[in-house]
C-alpha cells in the first residue's frame, strides 16, 4: 500500500506543471478561468480536492468530487467538499442528463479503463467536459525512447513502467485525432510545460494539455 | 482487558452495547432522562396509540432562532441515553465518543436531541408499559409499530420542544433508516441527513436473521404469548436472539482477530457440552446474559418487526421517486463500512444513487474497517472527521449560529 499511495500522490501534485503566483498549478488556473461563476461542477478523480476547492473559493461553484482513495476523500471532505468515494467508471449513469455545467477529468482519463464510455457519459451529464492529460510526445520522452531505448520517465510521466497508474499513453496529437473521430469539439485548449504556458508546437514542447470539450452537435 | 463478565477483548468492551476508551475532548457530564406525555399517535396499522410517553435526553443549548438542533436516532437496542453519564453510572451513553464538547456532534455548537423509539423498553411507550386499563403491561396488546410511526412520534416531541427545523438528522443502522424516513416524511424540516450503515429497505437476509431471533423468543415456554410480566421472563429465548444478533454485528475478520480458536479457561478441549470450549462462545453467552438484564423480549419482537417492515418507498414507486420531494439544498452524508455484511455497502450505494438521481448534494464514504456492522459504534475517528466537517459546512450554508 505505501508504494501505491506514493505514486498516487505524485499524480495528484501535478508533477512538472508550472505554478502561478500563489502556488496554484497553471492548468488549474486555466480551468478556474474557463469555468463560469456559480456553475455546477463534477470533478472525477478529485484527489484531495485542491482544484475543486479553488473553484468553490474563486468561482462559487456547486462542486462534487469522485475519488477512489479513502485517505484523499478525508482530505477533500476536510476542505468542506462533497465527495463520492468510488471509481470514476461507476456511477456517472446515475445522474440525469445536463445535471452539471462542467465535468472535469484532471489527470484522470489516462487512468480510466472505459475511456470512451466515461467521456460519453461525462458529456451526457454536463454541457462541457474539461480534460487535462500528460503529453506522451513531449520532446524529453521522445529523446529517451530514441536514444536510450527506454520507456520514458519525465516530469509529467514520473513513473517506471511497472508502477505507473496510467493505463493509456496519449499525446496531445492523439487527443485531437480521438476528439475528431468521436464527434467531440475542442472548444479551447491550453498547453503547459515546466516553465509556463506553451504557445507553439505543443505536441513537442508541452508536458500537459488541457482541453475544453463539448458534443459536436451541441449548439 | 477484562470486563465485568470476564470476557477478554481488545477495543470493544463487550459487557454491553457500549464502548470504552474511545472518548476524547470531554463529556457532557451527568444527564437525566426526561419524559414527554402525549394523548395519542395515529399508526400505520390504522390503530391509535393512546396515551403515549416519549423518553428523551438533550445536550447543549438551542440558539436564538432554534436553527442548531440535531436529532440523533438510536439503533435496535439503543436508547435515549446517547452521551454523558446517568447519576451513579460508570458507563457513558451509547455514542459518547461522538457527542460532547468538541466532539463530532459538538455540544458547544449544537443542540442535540435523542429519544427512545416507541415500542422500546427504555422509557418510551412499548409492550412492557402499563396498559391504559391499568390491569397489567400491554404485552402483545401493544399495537405493531413501524419506523414511520417512530418518526411521527419524534415529530410530536420536537413540536413539544418548539423545534421547527433540524440542522441534521443522524443515526446508524435502524437510526440511519429513521434518518432517511425523516427526510421523506418531513422534507422541509430537515437541513441535512447522515444515514450510517443502513438501508432504505430490509433485505431478505436481514429479515431472516430477525425472524430467527423472534422465533427463539416466542418458542421459549416462559414467553407465554407475550404475557409474562410479573413472572419468569423468556430469558433463554432473548439470550439466543441476542447471540445471533451479535454474530451479525461482527465480521469473520474481527472474530478471527478477537478470538481466534482460543479456548476459554482451559488448556484442552472439554469433550462435553456442559462447559464452554471456545472464547467466542463465552463472548456470545456473556452478550446474551447482559442483554436480558436491560432489554424486554417483547420490545425485541416489536422493533425487529418494525425494521423488517421498513421500505422507504412505501408505495411511492422507485426510490428516486420516493426522494423527489426532498428540497435540492438538503445535504447528505452517507457512510458504509467495508466489513459490514449485515448492512453491506451496496445498500448505502443504492441510497446514494437515488440521491444523485434527484440531483441532491451527497458525500459517500465506504470506510475501511474490520469491525463489521459494529463499526459505526467503534470507528469514531473517521466518523468524527467526516461529520464535523459536514456539519460545519451545513451550518455555514444555513447561516446557523451556535448558542452563545
Amino acid at each position: 500500500m505505501p508504494d501505491s499511495t506514493a505514486t498516487c500522490n505524485l499524480s495528484s501534485t501535478g508533477a512538472g506543471i508550472a505554478r502561478g503566483a500563489n502556488g496554484e498549478r497553471l492548468d488549474h488556473l486555466f480551468i478556474v478561468d474557463v469555468v463560469e461563476q456559480g456553475s455546477r461542477v463534477l470533478d472525477l478523480g478529485c484527489g484531495r480536492g485542491t482544484l475543486l476547492k479553488l473553484l468553490v473559493d474563486r468561482k462559487g461553484v456547486r462542486g462534487t468530487g469522485v475519488e477512489i482513495v479513502e485517505e484523499k476523500v478525508y482530505d477533500a471532505v476536510g476542505k468542506g467538499l462533497s465527495v463520492y468515494h468510488g471509481d470514476i467508471d461507476e456511477g456517472l449513469s446515475d445522474y440525469p442528463a445536463g445535471m452539471f455545467d462542467y465535468v472535469i477529468l484532471s489527470q484522470t482519463l489516462q487512468q480510466a479503463r472505459e475511456t470512451v464510455l466515461v467521456m460519453q457519459e461525462a458529456l451526457r451529464v454536463a454541457h462541457y467536459l474539461i480534460v487535462s492529460l500528460p503529453n506522451f510526445a513531449h520532446w524529453n520522452a521522445r529523446l529517451q525512447l530514441m536514444f536510450k531505448g527506454r520507456a520514458p520517465v519525465t516530469k509529467s510521466l514520473p513513473y517506471q513502467w511497472y508502477d505507473t497508474p496510467n493505463i493509456h499513453s496519449v499525446s496531445i496529437q492523439d487527443f485531437y485525432v480521438f476528439a475528431r473521430e468521436h464527434h467531440i469539439d475542442i472548444v479551447r485548449a491550453f498547453y503547459v510545460g515546466g516553465r509556463g504556458r506553451v504557445g507553439f508546437w505543443p505536441n513537442l514542447r508541452a508536458q500537459h494539455g488541457v482541453f475544453v470539450l463539448r458534443h459536436a452537435d451541441d449548439v | 482487558m477484562r470486563s465485568a463478565g470476564g470476557c477478554a477483548v481488545n477495543s470493544i468492551v463487550v459487557s454491553d452495547y457500549y464502548i470504552e476508551g474511545q472518548s476524547f475532548d470531554g463529556s457532557v457530564g451527568v444527564v437525566e432522562t426526561q419524559y414527554a406525555e402525549f394523548s395519542e399517535l395515529p399508526l400505520d396499522s390504522g390503530l391509535m396509540l393512546s396515551p403515549l410517553t416519549i423518553a428523551y435526553e438533550i445536550h447543549g443549548a438551542l440558539n436564538d432562532n432554534g436553527s442548531n438542533a440535531i436529532l440523533i436516532l438510536h439503533a435496535l437496542s439503543g436508547d435515549a441515553h446517547v452521551a454523558g453519564y446517568h447519576e451513579g453510572d460508570i458507563r457513558p451513553g451509547w455514542w459518547d465518543a461522538m457527542v460532547g464538547p468538541g466532539k463530532a456532534f459538538d455540544t458547544n455548537q449544537y443542540f442535540i436531541i435523542c429519544s427512545n423509539v416507541i415500542g422500546g423498553c427504555k422509557g418510551s411507550s412499548g409492550p412492557s408499559s402499563l396498559h391504559p386499563s391499568g390491569d397489567r403491561p400491554y404485552g402483545l396488546r401493544f399495537p405493531v409499530v413501524t419506523l414511520p410511526d417512530m418518526v411521527r412520534a419524534q415529530k410530536l416531541l420536537l413540536d413539544r420542544l418548539g423545534i421547527e427545523r433540524l440542522l441534521a438528522v443522524c443515526g446508524g443502522s435502524m437510526g440511519g433508516m429513521q434518518a432517511l424516513q425523516w427526510v421523506v416524511a418531513y422534507p422541509e424540516m430537515v437541513g441535512s441527513c447522515i444515514p450510517i450503515a443502513c438501508t432504505h429497505r430490509h433485505s431478505p437476509m436481514q429479515i431472516a436473521f430477525n425472524e430467527v431471533g423472534r422465533q427463539a423468543i416466542m418458542r421459549d415456554p416462559s414467553w407465554k404469548g407475550g404475557d409474562y410480566y410479573g413472572g419468569a421472563s423468556p430469558d433463554a429465548g432473548l439470550t439466543v436472539a441476542r447471540m445471533i444478533g451479535h454474530v451479525t454485528y461482527l465480521s469473520d475478520e474481527s472474530m478471527r482477530e478477537k478470538f481466534g480458536r482460543r479456548l476459554r479457561d482451559k488448556e484442552v478441549l472439554g469433550y462435553d457440552f456442559a462447559s464452554i470450549d471456545f472464547e467466542v462462545e463465552s463472548y456470545l453467552k456473556h452478550q446474551g446474559e447482559v442483554f436480558i438484564r436491560r432489554f424486554d423480549a417483547n420490545s425485541y419482537l416489536y422493533i425487529t418487526k418494525a425494521l423488517d417492515y421498513f421500505d422507504l418507498r412505501n408505495g411511492l414507486g422507485t426510490l428516486v421517486e420516493a426522494l423527489s420531494d426532498v428540497p435540492v439544498d438538503t445535504r447528505f452524508l452517507v457512510i458504509a463500512f467495508s466489513s459490514d455484511w449485515l448492512y453491506p455497502a451496496y445498500q448505502s450505494k443504492e441510497i446514494v444513487r437515488a440521491l444523485k438521481g434527484n440531483g441532491l448534494d451527497c458525500t459517500y464514504l465506504d470506510i475501511h474497517s474490520s469491525f463489521g456492522h459494529d463499526s459505526f459504534l467503534v470507528e469514531t475517528t473517521q466518523q468524527t472527521h467526516l461529520i464535523k466537517n459536514f456539519l460545519s459546512v451545513t451550518a455555514r450554508r444555513l447561516g446557523v449560529k451556535s448558542a452563545g
